[in-house]
């Protein structure tokens, strides 16, 4: 096994044209594991820590840059106005040793359904900027996962960031697994209130293929608020409407049965999620005023 | 001899600190902390190369050929070895029957089973090299269950065998049966009110030490071994060793090394043999070190099992017999299942009287994973299952389950199942009124005013899955009886070599044992003993190896009794010695040299009036005083094949649990709060290591109540989670408060009164959370560990 310790981005680009099958590796945090357990024996490692923009963020107008290797820890301390979604999430990443060196292009770059950040990702609206050195591209999040630990990304390209559209409304993310923390998540559930565009959007871990949208169970909370002009009043949301809306989120799961957990209880779990986020993200909304600025 | 204890007051010379009763620290606990502590995996040694083990992908299949040569042509590697390179006629090993083959010969029973060994110049080239081996294994059916492994024609795990319990036995598939018959179960019956029955399965549970396995074998010039190792028991080792290695005991020179845990997983042979077969064979150092995929087919599990209990009562509350089937699923080898057998069997009853019983205990042959020792030893699996008939039967009863529990609570002259009489105190009542007596923990402790829910003390924790939506408390209680020491009539003693001498001026003890030091703090009371015994300042623990005699193994709760005894009676000898050697030099001095009591106190010959005579170091002088001495509690004897009775036991250990638990009831996650616990130790030798054997038992018994489990694929019989990833063992957001009440009631037959303790809260921690989990749902649970979908139905 080769180890290349490319010093800039520019140098990391040529090595992954050279080397398309490379590995990447920052954190580590999935890479190793496979290592570790002879699951993967890649011919050349592409490490990645040297090239400092990594892990820099950017706050913008309407999105946030965050760099392929920015610590799950910094995005719980500096970014959780922000993106609180992301932050409730990176919070259940693993151990604190593990989120001080684990970053979203990891959990992007394997694409594994059980990857944390993803449900809030999709839930907040996201492009990953991808580069090679025939020049970069920016894919949305909706478009990135392709298959069952697949992605989007060319042979030849890197993740060079991710473009997280800014809170402008409560969010929230849960998971579950069968211990109090450090635990992979049986499945997941990510919701983000847009109050600007009226809008709801979801995100599943761990209960399909991919990450996913429930999208039709957005459609309808879309047009179930709209309709009963919950964003004017701000009134408490139907019950019924709540429970619809969870049971078209778990309707959204293609979960299967494994070690971790029933395909019926994943199913059950996302719908109770659903309920509970919807519950709280909607009490926020009404409480915090309704012209807030996203913060969780 | 003078029979001298603890003195409790000195009018004259100075108490000797440091000795008994005292909460002195352990000599390891900072290394470990910092980690700085140098494990086994550490070992270093020139020259040295790296062991890797080829392991069975499949469970059980016939071996047609082993094709190890583009193995053994890789650069680097320096021996393959399979079954046809063993030294010696001795092919097999194992702690009580002799089934387990060093190397799969012609077949493998489990998945995992060591088929082939690499010697390579880099661990990661043995291992590459061991992925050349190419095995052709032609698959056989797998017995799984008692159903499959009994059926007609099913397939026998071990072909015509011939150990001693194999005459006994119903079936083949059958590694030993204890049924224990006292009273009349049936006539008792006849009387009950009210009869509670049920069926009741308990999951496999690892011992998930944190250093997994490993050691470094030496090759010596006299054609023997070094060999330094993480194990519980080096003479048990080298008493399996010798034979398959082709060498006497006295060439086998073993050292304990740093151990990272053990709960009765180092109990049995891990890479002893195969370090030192690959050692001799290439004249070289070896190391080998499991990693942790590696490490779960490495080293026994707890027994699963599956458990029917009946009993009756009458309307008072009086419980009138117990009827109960255990059946353990020992895997493919034996292990310390006959062993494991006897203590379900005998404690099956738990710490409760009862004149009539009917048992029937028994453990399988599978092609599952080999089960054995771990901490509780055959009576966890029995205290879950007749702890929640407890509760079902005070429910019956519509009676507070703790009450109904004290009213049958044994006590001091209870006889047991095997109609020996528990001789010496039994509080089981008084401990389930200290945990009782305790104030509950305050409610809903996740509100915090003026903020949000503090998920850390919420089902879930950070996974932020409730801020208090479906949370429901529940409070659920249990008492469990552990025998303490090795049982059935097994000689069960220790060694231990004490030597005092006078170094720079200072009388020095020095205390050599070949006790395993696998985290139980038994280096700390040693020395705490030779203190107290000696009156010295300074003690000096050799390393463990066997140029001592045996110690007995880590286990059993033993230790602490057993060398603990061995250390103490050595070191009365020694002070016998000495104080001879003061009588013959001084005893004219001072007539209290003949007529009193006398001790060594303070680096000082005293009486028991605390008036000093001599100063130790000017009795001893230039002469050293050393003995090598064996000790033995008093001897058991086998329980009846046919009706179990016997004197099996030497010593119970007895706790009880109060668990308090939040249950998130719509997604099925569990926050333990607090789990009280109250334990009679006897005397605590070290109160602090009391302690933390107390809490590290009851964490490892909420661990197996709703996370742990290993999961065998009913099919293939394979592992399924073998890695700390799907194999969850408690984090300390898991962990609860754990108040913990110790009560002090000597046991006159053991040194000090003391009372084994490493097991006993393990047994109750379960079936305390279980109980309070029924508590909050209102459901059933006969399983454990209980899992989200078994709380919601999915």
């Amino acid at each position: 096994m080769d180890f290349l310790r490319p010093a800039t981005w520019e140098e990391a680009l040529a090595a992954k044209a050279e080397h398309p099958t490379a590995v990447p590796i920052a954190g580590g945090t999935d890479v190793m594991v496979e290592i570790n357990f002879d699951h993967r024996r890649p011919e050349y490692l592409l490490d990645l820590n040297r090239i400092g923009e990594l892990s820099a963020w950017t706050v913008g107008e309407e999105t946030v840059e965050l760099g392929a290797s920015v610590p799950y820890t910094r995005i719980m301390e500096h970014l959780r106005a922000e993106l609180p979604g992301l932050a409730i999430a990176s919070h259940t990443v693993a151990s604190p040793q593990i989120r001080n060196r684990g970053g979203v292009g990891g959990n992007l770059g394997t694409a594994s359904p059980a990857g944390d950040a993803h449900p809030a990702l999709l839930a907040a609206g996201a492009e990953v900027e991808a580069e090679s050195v025939r020049g970069s591209r920016r894919i949305p999040i909706d478009a990135f996962y392709t298959g069952v630990k697949r992605n989007a990304l060319a042979a030849d390209e890197l993740i060079r960031s991710v473009h997280i559209k800014k809170a402008d409304g409560p969010q929230q993310f849960s998971k579950v697994g069968t211990r109090n923390a450090m635990v992979i998540a049986v499945c997941a559930f990510g919701l983000a209130l847009h109050p600007a565009t009226r809008t709801v959007r979801t995100g599943i871990g761990s209960a399909a293929p991919t990450p996913v949208r429930a999208r039709v169970a957005e459609e309808f909370l879309n047009a179930a608020l709209e309709e009963g002009g919950f964003w004017e009043s701000g009134r408490i949301i139907t019950p019924s409407i709540a429970r619809e809306f969870a049971t078209l989120a778990a309707g959204a799961c293609n979960p299967i049965d494994d070690v971790r957990g029933t395909a019926r209880y994943r199913r059950h779990a996302v719908a109770v999620m659903a309920r509970r986020q919807l519950g709280w993200t909607w009490e926020q909304y009404r409480g915090t005023g309704r012209a807030m600025e996203g913060a969780a | 001899m003078p029979t001298t204890g603890t003195p409790t007051s000195l009018s004259q010379g100075s108490r000797t600190r440091g000795g008994i009763g005292e909460s002195t620290l352990r000599p390891d606990g900072t290394l470990k902390v910092t980690g700085e502590f140098a494990y086994s995996s550490d070992m270093w040694h020139e020259d040295m190369l790296w062991g890797h083990t080829l392991r069975s992908t499949v469970a059980h299949a016939e071996i047609r050929s082993i094709d190890i040569a583009e193995a053994l042509a890789t650069p680097g590697v320096h021996a393959v070895l399979t079954y046809d390179d063993l030294p010696a006629p001795v092919k097999n090993y194992g702690l009580e029957i002799q089934d387990t083959p060093v190397l799969a010969h012609g077949k493998v029973r489990h998945h995992g089973e060591p088929v082939a060994l690499v010697a390579a110049d880099h661990p990661e080239t043995a291992r590459r090299a061991a992925a050349k081996i190419r095995v052709d294994y032609a698959e056989l059916p797998v017995v799984t269950d008692e159903a499959s492994a009994t059926a007609p024609g099913a397939p026998l795990v071990h072909e015509g065998r011939g150990d001693h319990h194999s005459g006994h036995v119903p079936h083949p598939n059958i590694v030993h049966r204890q049924p224990i018959v006292r009273g009349d179960a049936g006539e008792a019956a006849a009387r009950a009110d009210v009869i509670v029955s049920g069926d009741y399965v308990f999951g496999m549970q690892d011992q998930a030490f944190l250093g997994p396995e490993s050691g470094l074998a030496v090759p010596a010039e006299d054609g023997g071994v070094d060999l330094y190792v993480a194990t519980q028991w080096l003479h048990s080792d080298l008493r399996q060793i010798a034979p398959v290695l082709g060498l006497p005991e006295e060439k086998i020179r073993m050292t304990l090394s740093g151990v990272g845990g053990a709960f009765g997983g180092r109990e049995d042979l891990s890479m002893q043999i195969h370090g030192c077969l690959l050692a001799l064979r290439t004249g070289k150092p070896v190391k080998m070190v499991y990693n942790r995929f590696e490490s779960f087919f490495g080293h026994v599990h707890r027994h699963p099992a599956k458990l029917w209990y009946e009993h009756g009562a009458t309307r008072d509350g009086r419980i009138t017999h117990m009827r109960c089937r255990i059946v353990l699923d020992g895997g493919a080898y034996a292990s310390s299942s006959p062993a494991v057998v006897g203590n379900a069997a005998s404690l099956s009853a738990g710490p409760y009287a009862i004149d009539h019983v009917d048992i029937e205990a028994l453990a399988l042959y599978t092609n599952n994973p080999p089960c054995g020792a771990m901490r509780g030893f055959g009576a966890v699996q029995a205290c879950f299952a007749y702890e929640a008939q407890m509760d079902r039967l005070a429910a019956a009863l519509d009676m507070d389950p703790v009450e109904f529990r004290q009213l049958n609570a044994m006590e001091q002259g209870t006889l047991m199942p095997t109609g020996q009489p528990v001789d010496s105190p039994a509080p089981v009542a008084e401990l389930l009124r200290r945990v009782k007596a305790r104030p509950l923990p305050p409610e809903q402790q996740w509100l915090v005013a003026g903020e949000e829910a503090d998920v850390r003390a919420l089902p879930g924790g950070l996974s932020n899955t409730t801020h208090g939506e479906g949370v429901v408390r529940g409070v659920g209680y249990a008492v469990g009886i552990k025998n303490v020491g090795f049982s059935e009539g097994f000689d069960d003693y220790s060694t231990a070599r004490v030597r005092l001498e006078v170094i720079a001026g200072e009388p020095v003890a020095v205390v050599h044992t070949a006790m395993a030091e696998v985290g139980q703090g038994g280096v700390t009371v040693h020395a705490q003993i030779a203190r107290t015994e000696l009156g010295v300042a300074q003690v000096t623990i050799q390393p463990a190896d066997t140029r001592v005699g045996s110690a007995g193994s880590t286990s059993a709760s033993r230790q602490t009794y057993v060398t603990g005894g061995a250390v103490k009676h050595a070191c009365e000898a020694v002070r016998e010695k000495v104080l001879e050697r003061g009588r013959r030099l001084f005893g004219t001095y001072h007539p209290a040299w003949a007529t009193a009591e006398l001790l060594l106190e303070g680096g000082k010959v005293v009486t028991d009036a605390g008036e000093v005579l001599a100063d130790l170091a000017d009795v001893l002088g230039d002469e050293a005083v050393e003995l090598e001495l064996e000790w033995r509690h008093r001897p058991t004897e086998a329980f009846d094949l046919r009706t179990g009775q016997g004197h099996g036991h030497v010593q119970y250990s007895f706790a009880a649990h109060r668990a308090v638990v939040e249950v998130d009831t719509e997604l099925g996650l569990v926050k333990v709060i607090e789990l009280a616990v109250a334990q009679d130790v006897g005397k605590a030798l070290n109160p602090l290591s009391v302690e933390g054997q107390i809490q590290g038992g009851t964490t490892q018994g909420l661990g197996i109540a709703v996370m742990e489990e290993i999961l065998i694929d009913p099919v293939t019989a394979k592992v399924r989670n073998p890695s700390f990833t799907d194999y969850l063992i408690p984090t300390i957001l898991d962990t609860p408060t754990i108040p913990i009440d110790v009560l002090e009631l000597a046991d006159d037959h053991a040194p000090y009164g003391l009372r084994g303790i490493g097991e006993a809260p393990t047994l109750s921690s379960t079936p305390a959370v279980l109980a309070a989990i029924r508590n909050a749902t209102g459901l059933e649970l006969n399983r454990t560990p209980v899992r989200p979908e078994h709380l919601t139905g999915t």
